[in-house]
């Protein structure tokens, strides 16, 4: 059996879906949210792989190294904005992060 | 010179306002409300009035503040009274320049309103009738404000009513120098609000903002039928010029106006509502009643305000159209009607009154209802007469009563009083000599002007001259009797108060000037203007400026003597009746009041005036307000207006706020359901096509 492009979309969706169901069944930790949004940026980078293989265009590629280094910024300030909260609340359980309920 | 008379005034009142601004800026620079220590007197004196308010116990009425004087006090004092004695003394040049050399002044200022046929422009104008006012108001007013310099001395806020005093002066003298109804009316309101400012100068007091407020509405009474004279005049003749108004005048006779479907005589309409005009600052029956509250002012703007000058305005008025007047007789029988009612009705009031100010201010009253009798006999010079030797005798006892009043630590019920005119030989002197000039004593100078009233009553053609006539004697005879009552009370008998008798003092220099020198005014100021005002020279001493009834002087001449005499004998029975009632039966006055309830309670609730007005329009404009206010703003208007939009707002804003759960899976539920929700009609609504 050899292995084509639909099995790389498939692992991606699996990995998207994966990352959505994290961010709405998860009610412990805000880390696992950001660790889903992880994910889904991941299932996005693996189908630009894909698709860049697949079509023989390296530009999907070099934009899958792009994603990368922003998701990398992304999840330092994420991190460091969590670190920040928990200083100031004291808590970083998702139940308590309600400061925008009306 | 007439432009000095006229705007020294309002120079003075202009510095003496900056004084008091500059001087209130730097007591209190940061702006914040001053403490004043008078609250608790204030509230005693509220309470105390109203427990004897049956008794129409005023007493305690200027007080102390017990705060440092604003600087520049004397700055202020001395610049607005320096001020008005160099206007009064060129007032004097004015008369004689105008009066015997008669050289009329007319100064054109600048133009004022200049809108299609309204042409009105700031102007000064002199004729004789203009020069007696002059006089008079310059000089009453220059003794006032030297008066007040005495008798204010321990008041903080002293610019303050200096620069009102000036201030009603030149609004005054703006009305008096008119030569248009505007500007007439201009200073008729000016004068209105200097009285409103100088009723309410000590705003501590709620009396005296009730005072205030309540000389302003029935002064806009009348203002309101002035305002509609003016227009209906200049609906007639299309000017407001005087001028134009008295060369038109005479071809209005018989002309009808139409005034709510009633086709009245345009003359006679006019000439009703300008004097309704009259009638309100001139305190006239029905439209009286705030004259005995402006009593609430200090003193010496009762004496100027309420007695010589502002209340005269109506009467002013009234000579200065005499050419309308004198072709509207039902107008005149009107005005002789209400004169001669006013007459009677203040001298009866002012039988029972205990307030010393307040007799003397039904007085005022009183003599003002002659003025108009006269007005309505067509015999305006004597009117003026009137007005010219009033000015004198009830400036001095106005400012004489101040002068016990000062003495007396601000008491002014007389029936604490008694036996003073040992403590205060001078004051007792000239109260003496004013209340010979006010009951007509012979050869005082309220003798000639008010027999020559009395007579010009008698001697006129007004189908109510014979009314006109027994009324002011009836008055004659009842003026004596309270002068005299108050003077017995207040002088003569033994001291009802021995703590307040033995502190009594004569007041200071300052104050003592002006009341000598009105004394002498009050007897010297009828002899020798006679002539003028109500004999052989007054076509040659008013010329144009009065259009008298033709015949009134030489009637007056022949009228029967037992005519003539009859006011000095109920002057005299007048004065023998008090006499009799509190020197020597004192006992008598009390039992005549038991004897006759139902009349006592009437005359000392001034014929329930303010219990009927309460009734008729004070009671049912609160209904009326309140219920506006209740429903017609705050059930309907902010019901369905912006509560009512602000309360739905609320409510929807308050069901949006529950969605907001503050939780983050939420929102982002919410915004992938959304992608999902605009890729799905991508794919399938407008991707589909």
């Amino acid at each position: 059996m050899t292995i084509g492009l639909g099995h790389y979309l498939a692992v991606g969706a699996i990995l998207f879906t994966l990352g959505i169901l994290g961010i709405f069944l998860n009610r412990k930790n805000i880390i696992v949210i950001l660790m889903s949004i992880e994910l889904i940026l991941l299932a996005v980078n693996i189908n630009l792989v894909a698709f860049s293989t697949f079509l023989g265009d390296i530009v999907g590629q070099v934009f899958a190294l792009l994603v990368l280094t922003v998701a990398a910024a992304e999840a330092a300030i994420g991190l460091a904005v969590l670190v920040v909260y928990f200083r100031n609340r004291g808590s970083i359980a998702v139940e308590d992060v309600n400061l925008m309920k009306g | 010179m007439i432009q000095a008379i006229v705007f020294l005034p309002l120079i003075g009142a202009v510095l003496a306002g900056l004084i008091s601004i500059f001087g209130a800026h730097a007591r209190n620079p940061s702006g914040d409300t001053v403490e004043h220590h008078d609250e608790a007197h204030g509230d005693a004196h509220a309470s105390d009035a109203h427990d004897d308010h049956a008794a129409d116990d005023h007493g305690h009425d200027d007080h102390h503040v017990a705060e440092p004087p604003a600087a520049g006090s004397r700055a202020a004092e001395l610049i607005t009274t320096g001020l008005l004695l160099v206007s009064a003394g060129l007032s004097w040049f004015a008369l004689i320049d105008v009066g015997f050399m008669h050289h009329d002044v007319r100064i054109a200022l600048f133009p004022w309103i200049d809108s299609g046929d309204l042409q009105v422009a700031w102007s000064l104008r002199v004729d004789t009738l203009t020069a007696v006012m002059l006089v008079v108001v310059n000089t009453v007013s220059s003794l006032v404000h030297l008066y007040s310099i005495g008798y204010m001395d321990e008041d903080p806020n002293r610019p303050r009513f200096f620069a009102y005093l000036s201030l009603f002066t030149f609004a005054m003298l703006m009305l008096v120098t008119s030569d248009n109804l505007v500007q007439l009316f201009f200073g008729w309101e000016g004068v209105g609000l200097a009285s409103y400012l100088l009723i309410g100068f000590w705003y501590q007091k709620p009396s005296a903002n009730a005072a205030a407020i309540k000389a302003f509405v029935v002064n806009r009474v009348g203002d309101f039928g002035f305002a509609l004279g003016i227009f209906a005049i200049f609906m007639l003749i299309g000017s407001t010029d005087f001028e134009t108004i008295f060369a038109g005048a005479p071809g209005l006779t018989g002309k009808t106006i139409d005034f709510f479907g009633w086709h009245a005589d345009a003359l006679t309409l006019t000439c009703l509502l300008l004097f309704m005009g009259a009638m309100g600052k001139s305190a006239q029956f029905l439209l009286h009643t705030w004259l005995p509250d402006a009593m609430e002012g200090p003193t010496p703007v009762s004496a100027l305000i309420h007695a010589a000058t502002m209340v005269t305005a109506g009467v002013f008025m009234v000579a200065r159209l005499s050419p309308l007047f004198e072709l509207a007789p039902n107008a005149q029988a009107v005005v002789m009607f209400f004169g001669a009612t006013t007459a009677f009705f203040a001298a009866t009031v002012g039988l029972v009154q205990n307030d010393i100010k307040r007799i003397v201010a039904y007085s005022t009253c009183s003599q003002l209802g002659y003025m108009f009798v006269a007005m309505g006999a067509g015999a305006y010079s004597v009117g003026m007469f009137h007005l010219f030797t009033h000015a004198f005798f009830k400036a001095l006892l106005f400012l004489g009563s101040g002068s016990v009043i000062y003495a007396m630590h601000h008491e002014q019920d007389i029936r604490n009083m008694g036996g003073l005119k040992d403590r205060i030989p001078f004051t007792y002197i000239v109260m003496v000599i004013g209340t010979l000039a006010l009951t007509g004593f012979p050869l005082t100078a309220g003798y000639f002007s008010k027999d020559a009233i009395i007579e010009s009553a008698f001697a006129s053609h007004n189908p109510l001259a014979l009314y006109g006539f027994l009324m002011t004697v009836v008055a004659a005879g009842l003026t004596s009797f309270y002068s005299w009552r108050l003077i017995f009370k207040t002088f003569h008998g033994e001291p009802h108060d021995q703590e307040h008798y033995e502190a009594a003092h004569e007041a200071p220099l300052w104050m003592l000037i002006p009341i000598g020198i009105l004394a002498v005014g009050s007897i010297f100021a009828g002899f020798p203007f006679k002539e003028l005002f109500a004999g052989g020279s007054v076509e040659e001493f008013f010329r144009e400026s009065l259009k008298m009834n033709p015949h009134i002087i030489e009637d007056m001449e022949g009228i029967p003597e037992w005519a003539k005499f009859l006011p000095t004998a109920m002057m005299a029975l007048g004065f023998l009746v008090s006499w009799l009632f509190y020197i020597r039966r004192p006992y008598l006055p009390v039992e005549l009041a038991r004897q006759q309830p139902l009349l006592y309670q009437f005359l000392l609730n001034k014929w329930y005036f303010d219990e009927l007005y309460d009734l008729i329009f004070v009671r049912p404009a609160k209904w009326i307000g309140r219920f506006l206010w209740e429903v017609g703003d705050g059930y309907i208007i902010d019901g369905f207006g912006p509560d009512g939009v602000s309360a739905r707002v609320l409510d929807v804003t308050r069901n949006v706020v529950k969605i907001q759960t503050g939780y983050l899976y939420h929102y982002a539920f919410a915004m992938l359901i959304g992608v999902a929700g605009l890729i799905t009609w991508f794919m399938f609504g407008l991707g589909g096509q």
